[in-house]
């Protein structure tokens, strides 16, 4: 695919470059990568495959732009704060780079559109947020033999690697299994660095330009770790198991799964994950909690949120435990009073709450919906966060 | 002889903030062990009820995954580094999102 006098302005860094050359930058032009997200990590790579000249970019996403994108988002702006994450991923890859072709899937994966999606690109970037659409984005390029340019992220740690090469190993050989729902805390509850997407999307973004244009050495078969807080790197050798169910010699897995139910997660339709036997006796929610503020009713409420969040805001009689010190500090818990558990949104609360029936408490509630409906329904004047 | 055990950022909650530890042992097994007796709160994430360690948490030593060396049974040197790599997606919380 020749370039045009306006290409070969804007890539002439690119083509005086041995590696690149007209060669290579003619490949990338040809070459087509598909963004799983247009988020954290989907954002730098999204901007730095089309400044390279990725001829099509397809992008999956079907949120809306929040103001807590901003912080790390960068391919949004303060405008596009309620517009779809496409309509502003595009517009601006286009303001950047009008040379080439965005793509846009305004749809959640799923096993029923993956294969399909998937089919006319080169590589796939995994840019997603939970661990059913990981799994699913792994299976679904072994099967296609599409290479998986893999980064996540937490808090100020990201790990990058390349999955689902031929002789490479898959993020399964990595992790068989998931881990159980609210094990692993998410970024709304955990934090993330703002610039730490933004330094693993782009090796992301490096590492599928390397596979189009077949140059340097690629990450298979390596995992690489950062941390950003210590600026160190890692890296951890990966082998593709010969037992994998989905890469292996002899594979059980030869379609596209549930993942949900792989991952042990519920359905969209149920507004609240956390499934208990006796909802009434294990759970409450913020009115009843007013109501037993009102009445001066004894019980004991524990927030186990972080220490800044409690800063943050926090609901009048609470005790603070963040969750990792409540088998330490169990013995500051009241056995003969009712226990309310709340954080931010009842995950956290939910586990503290299995623990502490676990230790033998009888009467321990989880706060459904957590602070935020607390200030949602009962005081805005907490802060949301 | 004590080695250094490498602590992820979801687990530093349960080693009171520690991103490094230093555990006696010889091997892989007595090291975790020996790990989630001091950090009681780590066993629930390391650890399945049955007592084997859990498939979404990987135990590196050095650069070498356990699991293609002799696993729990691997035996740890002085200066051997054990890094804990759990699996992590960012984002959204997976119980309400999806």
């Amino acid at each position: 695919m020749a370039l045009t006098n306006d290409e070969v302005k804007r890539y002439s860094r690119h083509l005086i470059m041995p590696e690149v050359g007209v060669e290579g930058q003619e490949k990338l032009k040809k070459g087509s990568v598909l963004c799983i997200g247009a988020g954290g990590l989907g954002s730098p790579a999204a901007l730095y495959l089309a400044a390279a000249g990725v001829g099509t970019i397809g992008i999956v996403d079907f949120d809306v732009v929040d103001f807590s994108n901003l912080q790390r988002q960068v391919i949004h702006g303060t405008s596009d704060v309620g517009r779809s994450k496409l309509a502003s991923a595009k517009d601006r890859l286009l303001e950047l780079n009008p040379h080439i072709t965005i793509e846009t899937y305004e749809t959640a994966l799923s096993s029923k559109n993956a294969l399909d999606l998937f089919k006319p690109y080169d590589v796939i970037l995994d840019g997603t947020d939970n661990f059913p659409t990981r799994y699913l984005t792994n299976d679904a390029c072994v099967l296609l033999g599409k290479p998986n340019a893999y980064g996540s992220i937490f808090r100020f740690e990201g790990q990058a690697s390349v999955f689902a090469t031929k002789d490479g190993p898959c993020y399964r050989c990595l992790y068989p299994e998931p881990p159980p729902p609210g094990l692993v805390p998410s970024c709304a509850e955990g934090g993330v660095l703002g610039v730490l997407p933004g330094v693993i999307g782009t090796i992301q973004a490096t590492e599928a330009i390397k596979l189009i244009m077949g140059v340097g050495e690629p990450l298979i078969g390596r995992f690489l770790i950062y941390d950003a807080l210590r600026m160190k790197f890692r890296e951890l050798k990966l082998k593709k198991d010969p037992d994998c169910p989905v890469c292996g010699t002899h594979p059980t897995v030869t379609a596209l799964i549930d993942y949900e139910q792989f991952c042990g997660v519920a359905p969209v339709t149920t507004e609240v994950a956390v499934s208990t036997a006796n909802s009434n006796e294990t759970e409450t929610d913020v009115k009843a909690l007013k109501r037993k503020i009102d009445a001066k009713e004894d019980f004991f409420l524990l927030d186990v949120r972080e220490p800044n969040e409690f800063q943050i805001g926090r609901i009048p009689g609470s005790t603070l435990i963040p969750l990792g010190e409540v088998p330490q500090r169990v013995g500051e818990i009241p056995r003969d009073k009712e226990i309310i558990v709340h954080c931010k949104m009842g995950g956290r609360s939910a586990r503290a709450a299995d623990y502490l029936r676990q230790q033998g408490y009888t009467n321990v509630k989880n706060l459904k919906g957590g602070i935020l409906d607390w200030s949602d329904k009962i005081d805005p004047s907490v802060p949301k966060y | 002889m004590a080695n250094k055990i490498l602590i992820p950022t979801p687990l530093r909650p349960f080693t009171g903030k520690q991103d490094a530890v230093e555990v006696d042992g010889t091997t892989i097994g007595e090291l975790l062990a020996n790990l989630t007796t001091t950090y009681a709160g780590l066993k629930p994430h390391l650890y399945n009820e049955q007592g084997k360690l859990r498939s979404f948490v990987n135990v590196y030593l050095n650069d070498e995954d356990i699991r293609y060396l002799e696993k729990e049974k691997t035996a740890v040197k002085p200066g051997d580094t054990i890094s804990i790599i759990p699996s992590v997606a960012g984002g959204a919380d997976s119980d309400f999102r999806f």
